[in-house]
This record gives C-alpha cells, structure tokens and sequence, in this order.
C-alpha cells in the first residue's frame, strides 16, 4: 500500500516486482492488499501455544502436519516458525522410524 | 560427563508375544540396564498398535516406553541385547536430557520476559530502552 504513495519506493524493490504485484489486486477486484484472501494465521502455533519439545510420540499431533502422501507440511502452509518446524520434521523423521507414521502413504 | 543423561527408548515387541513374554522381556532388559549402572525411571505400556508400516510380516506390534538415566554405556549393551533379540522387532532411543534442558531455559526466560513487562503496550520504540534493566535482572538469575 505503501508503495502506491511514494513512488521512491518503488524503485528499491525492483521493476520485476513492484508493478506486477501492484496489479494483481486491482485486476481481481477483491480489495484486499496483495490477494490476501488465503492468508492464514501469521504465528506459529507452537509458539502461541509455547510448545518447547514436540515428542515424536504425540502421533495425533503430527499426523497434522503430513498430508496424505506422508510428506512433511511445509512450512509456507503449517505456518511454524523456522524453530518449531525443525522440531517437528525431527519428531516426524523419529515417529517413521519406529513405525508410528508412514514413510511414504498410498 | 559428570552429568547423567537421559534417554526415552522405545521398542516394538512382536504381536504373537503374550503378556508374560513382554513382561519377562521388559525384566530383562532392565536388569540389563542395572547392571550396567544406569536406572530406569519410567518403564510404559503404550499398548497394542497398528503399524504404519510392514515390518517383516507384521501389521502391528506391541510399543514399549523405557526411560533410562545413565552414563550412556548401558544404552549401547540395551541395543545390543535388542538387535540381537526375535522378539524386539525395532526400537529407537532418543536423548532427551539435552532438549529438556533447553525448553527449561525457554521456559525460565518467557517467565522473566512476563515479569519484566506486565503490559506489552507502549510505543514500539521504547522497546530498545529497557534493554539495561533487562541486563540487570540476569544477573540477579
């Protein structure tokens, strides 16, 4: 939004960028910066709920984070923060190996 | 060294075993483990289980939960003596001294920071002035 005002800033963010992005909402007609239609929550839920350890163990948890195919949820969908999603593909890669989650689904 | 360590050890026990037979099992391993010097504080059933996996020919398996403190040495003669076991269809051990210890940092530090401001109003450049006071209080921990 920003952007549209001063047009000093523009150029800081390159040309590719700037007049593509600044279009789509306006081609859309949704009126919402930038489609922010999808946009999920923005914190990490373990760190809101302030998990410290994720256990390999808590099957129910996990079984959050992997789609069908047995994948680990990346974190541009599960919204973990950088930490907290280390934790969780460690614990994931533990509850494989001793069978409590797939390897691969399917 | 000095410093005991922690392990949670999970294992899988075969399905055709009895309850007496993961029993004696079980007993087994943690005389094992006593003799080799380290103790088991917690040893748990979590029960019959499906497998998400075939292994071998089994669909599901019996889980087991040890968790040993010791030197480190015991961990290695208790996966030995389950590798060389039929019964133990797999197992995995994770040290958990190490992660306990930071989530209690975590834990300690978050309890300061709720002290130290009650009301997390306020301009947000303020947010850089209390950076002294909040040296201060470490030192008091």
């Amino acid at each position: 939004m920003s952007r549209n005002f001063n047009t000093g800033e523009r150029d800081f963010d390159g040309d590719d960028d700037g007049p593509s992005q600044d279009r789509r909402p306006s081609g859309g007609g949704r009126g919402g910066p930038r489609g922010g239609r999808f946009r999920r929550r923005k914190v990490c839920r373990f760190c809101q709920d302030k998990v410290d350890i994720i256990d390999f163990k808590d099957v129910k948890l996990l079984q959050n984070f992997i789609p069908e195919r047995g994948k680990v949820l990346p974190r541009r969908i599960s919204g973990a923060c950088a930490t907290h999603q280390r934790m969780l593909a460690e614990a994931i890669k533990r509850a494989r190996n001793i069978a409590l989650l797939p390897y691969a689904a399917d | 060294m000095a410093e005991k360590r922690v392990y949670e050890v999970v294992f899988i026990v075969d399905p055709t075993a009895g309850d007496e037979d993961v029993t004696r099992l079980t007993d087994n391993l943690q005389n094992i483990i006593a003799e080799q010097g380290g103790t088991v504080t917690k040893n748990e059933t979590m029960g019959r289980r499906h497998l998400a996996y075939r292994i071998g020919r089994n669909t599901e398996g019996i889980f087991q939960l040890f968790e040993v403190e010791g030197s480190g040495k015991e961990i290695a003669e208790l996966e030995r003596r389950m590798r060389v076991n039929d019964q133990v269809l797999r197992y995995l051990t994770v040290r958990v001294d190490e992660d306990r210890r930071r989530a209690e940092k975590f834990r300690a530090r978050r309890a300061r920071k709720s002290l130290k401001r009650p009301t997390r109003g306020g301009v947000a450049g303020v947010g850089t002035a209390p950076a002294p006071a909040e040296e201060g209080s470490g030192d008091e921990a």
